[in-house]
């Protein structure tokens, strides 16, 4: 038995690859429901329910997904020229931390129309340079930034940390490490009223579709594709490989950082060193659940976000563990992962 | 000499529709050196990695000493005593000759003892069969020629009794060559079998005792090498021979690309030394050269993709400092490279994006940084119509293009705005003769439209075919250019060996 490449990948294995892995992941972590006494379908069922099953916990899951659509858009859009960005949740930080710090003083009475688009902007901003450090690295010294980006993670929560309990402390908030807040003007209205959910839901999707947009029309788009899909036979056609990438980097970097604008600015309004859980790494999954497909992005960040939320719902009703959902979409990756294979290659005898 | 060692019976292996082994037989004699002719494409590649046991035969059985070989397990077949020197040596080059012929031997725990043992029987191996090399040489320091007598050392410290080389010559100097076959049969006399691959003529009537010639996946005869001729082989080869273009007399133009005393140092290595030639309209200057002499580093520097460290380039009579990838396709160069599948196109991309990319920021393919797919597509179509590029349209991902397609479509990419320049670099390499001669008449029909071409190639009957003056490269050196209608090919063979280094010395 050998695998053989496929010539040609039908439209329909694509869109039934994705499905295929989720279901199988379901299967398998059902395994695990199962050892822990509890009926499989109805976990599952309840699991739906929690997500979707009011309009208060449909809003919640939406909220969710938000961060995880931008989170992995960056991831998406790096890994697709092959920068091989692993810190998102350092960008998301330090895009949060900036918004905070530049919304509490700078910004502090703006008004909203002027402060809102300066503030996404600057978290924006503060997630690029954190990514343009180790594409530097790469390309000046070739070190892998795999390794700087993910250990930048750490340098930028500790940053954050630091900040929230020095210079941007917020004093009114009886010694808890906690920033200072923007100003109400700067936060994102509300998409529905009595919920959590902003309008940072339509700024993602709207991203969504505009790094879609890049990627499959504009001059851009086939030149960071190139550069990523081979770098020697970008350079023999002339495509400026570190200004690509650089470019690629800012948007990458740029997605992340705004990841953290929007969760500062739509949910929480000051940041803490728990804003994130794990919303940079997460959107690493979402990406290649995805298929690095931009469009594919949203859908992936909706499923991740759906077992995150429903998995209390679970939980409380049938008394199992809510790390289930966790598992269930860490398996997900793996046979994903594994269905990529399967759909690239066909088996023969 | 009657003792029959390995016998191939009747195999078959196909790929998708395309039959590459189809029902070979062939039998090998003790002592016996036994050529394996063909073009590129015939079969003789699959054949030995069958034999080898990278592949697994869809049909028929091989005999190792009597004894059936089981198919696909090559470890196996270097049990039952085949040793294989690959064309691209699969040697480290960080490791020193001793450790490279030792490793893949050495039991874990006893190393240290293996070694002194590994030591006397590498040196008895390389005084019995004249394969002179220093155990604890760096492979990296060695010259290509000493690095295939160590994968030869290496096949035989397995204790390999028969001997497969793939292009042995592919890769030596001509007089490296020479001595290579006396090595094998030295080696043969010493009871050893060998089968060689080859498509060379002149090398398989020099060292073998018989010749398996093979097209299109089967055996199409089998001679004694003393009862046959290069004439005949190179029929039974080709089956019908297809006629490649003819040069025809024509008047050449003004000098359009020059380079005066160009030197390239990369790393600390001289690449490229002094460099100088005059390239004309309307002409073809062949370099020559054995490859690994300085031809990428010429052709990346012409190309726009390397840096020089000294001398001058003159575009259309002005010095012009470096080229650029941008300015050479704005100055009118087209550029074949000599890696097609890792330079000259992006195999994952389609057909139409790899001929816009070098071209995409002009105004035709885009407008304010977005891509015009129809005039991209359009353009690609009227290339693959016009260079009658088979196999897949505008949107067909680049990697399922034969090879030979693949170089249609970049010679197309390039011709169709008719280059002042054309740079080309082995552009016939690894084609099938119909493909080969497709290359060959594009590369005379843009010289008669008064293109200037470079044709960098380490194909000899490509360069007198097509070049109407020739400058051999040695060393990163280029010799004085000779015109080729007066030179025959024992002189270029003199020049690609640098004999005229020493009288400029």
């Amino acid at each position: 038995m050998r695998f053989e490449r496929r010539e040609h990948r039908p439209l329909a294995l694509v869109i039934l690859t994705p499905l295929l892995a989720v279901a199988a992941a379901m299967a398998l972590s059902g395994l695990l429901i199962a050892a822990a006494g509890a009926p499989v379908l109805e976990a599952y069922w309840r699991i739906l329910v929690g997500a979707f099953g009011s309009r208060l916990s449909a809003t919640e899951t939406l909220t969710r997904a938000t961060p995880l659509m931008l989170t992995g858009l960056a991831a998406a859009v790096a890994f697709r020229a092959r920068v091989w960005n692993i810190g998102g949740e350092g960008q998301f930080y330090l895009g949060a931390i900036a918004v905070a710090a530049v919304g509490s003083r700078l910004l502090a009475d703006a008004p909203g129309f002027l402060s809102i688009p300066l503030l996404l902007v600057t978290g924006a901003v503060a997630g690029m340079i954190l990514l343009i450090v180790p594409l530097w690295l790469r390309l000046k010294f070739s070190v892998d930034e795999v390794v700087t980006s993910l250990l930048l993670n750490f340098v930028a929560v500790l940053v954050v940390s630091m900040l929230i309990d020095g210079p941007l402390k917020d004093p009114l908030a009886f010694g808890w490490p906690q920033s200072q807040a923007v100003p109400d003007a700067a936060m994102l209205p509300k998409l529905v009223a009595r919920s959590r959910l902003h309008w940072g839901v339509g700024i993602a999707l709207g991203l969504a579709f505009v790094v879609h947009f890049v990627q499959s029309r504009t001059v851009f788009g086939l030149k960071s594709r190139a550069a990523g899909l081979s770098p020697e036979g970008a350079i023999f056609a002339g495509v400026p490989l570190a200004r690509t990438l650089l470019l690629v980097a800012c948007l990458s970097g740029g997605l992340a950082g705004l990841a953290g604008a929007v969760e500062v600015m739509g949910v929480k309004g000051y940041v803490t060193t728990d804003l994130s859980p794990g919303f940079g790494y997460s959107g690493i999954v979402v990406a290649m659940l995805a298929g690095l497909h931009p469009l594919g992005v949203v859908l992936a960040a909706l499923f991740t976000a759906t077992m995150f939320v429903g998995a209390d719902g679970m939980s409380r009703a049938l008394k199992i563990p809510t790390y289930i959902a966790d598992v269930t979409v860490a398996l997900s990756l793996i046979t994903m992962l594994v269905a990529v294979f399967f759909a690239q290659y066909r088996i023969r005898r | 000499m009657t003792e029959t060692v390995l016998e191939i019976d009747r195999v078959s292996k196909s790929f998708g529709d395309n039959k590459a082994n189809d029902a070979i037989s062939m039998t090998l004699a003790r002592g016996e050196i036994v050529a394996l002719l063909g073009e590129n494409g015939a079969g003789k590649t699959t054949l030995m990695s069958i034999l080898f046991g990278h592949y697994v035969p869809d049909e028929g059985h091989i005999h190792v000493f009597g004894a059936e070989l089981p198919p696909g397990r090559p470890r196996a077949a270097i049990h039952a005593g085949i040793g294989m020197v690959h064309q691209h040596f699969s040697l480290a080059s960080n490791l020193t000759v001793l450790e490279n012929v030792m490793t893949g031997t050495e039991t874990l725990w006893s190393w240290r003892s293996e070694t002194g043992r590994a030591r006397a029987k590498l040196t008895s191996l390389a005084e019995r069969f004249g394969l002179a090399v220093d155990p604890d040489a760096r492979l990296g320091d060695l010259s290509v020629g000493e690095q295939q007598r160590v994968e030869i050392l290496k096949a035989l410290y397995n204790d390999a009794r028969i001997l497969i080389l793939d292009e042995p010559t592919a890769v030596l100097t001509n007089l490296e060559a020479e001595t290579l076959f006396v090595t094998l049969k030295e080696m043969a006399r010493q009871g050893l079998s060998l089968i060689f691959i080859s498509h060379k003529l002149d090398e398989v009537m020099a060292a073998a005792d018989r010749v398996v010639v093979l097209r299109g996946g089967k055996v199409v005869a089998e001679r004694r090498a003393a009862d046959t001729s290069k004439a005949e082989l190179a029929e039974l080869m080709v089956g019908h021979r297809v006629a490649r273009p003819v040069r025809e007399a024509h008047e050449r133009g003004a000098s359009v690309l020059e380079a005066a005393a160009v030197s390239v140092r990369i790393d600390g290595v001289d690449r490229l030394k002094d460099v100088s030639f005059r390239l004309h309209a309307g002409e073809v200057l062949g370099i020559i050269g054995v490859s690994g002499n300085g031809q990428a580093a010429l052709a990346r520097m012409v190309s726009g993709t390397l840096a020089r460290s000294s001398g001058d380039i003159l575009l259309y009579g002005e010095a012009i400092g470096d080229l650029s990838v941008a300015g050479a396709i704005a100055a009118g160069i087209g550029r074949v490279p000599e890696d097609r599948t890792r330079d000259g196109a992006i195999g994952e991309m389609a057909v139409w994006e790899n001929v816009v990319l070098e071209r995409i920021d002009e105004p035709r393919f885009s407008r304010r940084g977005f891509v015009d797919r129809k005039a991209s597509i359009a353009f690609t179509e009227a290339i693959i119509s016009g260079f009658d590029v088979r196999g897949g349209g505008p949107l067909t991902r680049t990697r399922l293009l034969s090879g030979g397609n693949m170089q249609k479509l970049i010679l197309g990419r390039n011709l169709a705005d008719r280059p002042r320049i054309l740079i080309a670099a082995q552009p016939a390499r690894g084609l099938d003769e119909g493909a080969v001669a497709a290359v060959h008449a594009r590369i005379l029909d843009a010289r008669k439209a008064g293109t200037a071409v470079l044709l960098i190639s380490e194909d000899l009957d490509e360069v007198i075919g097509l070049a109407d003056r020739i400058q051999a490269i040695v060393g990163g050196r280029l010799s004085a250019p000779v015109s080729t209608d007066e030179v025959d090919a024992r002189a270029l063979g003199l020049m690609m060996a640098g004999a005229w280094k020493k009288e400029a010395a």
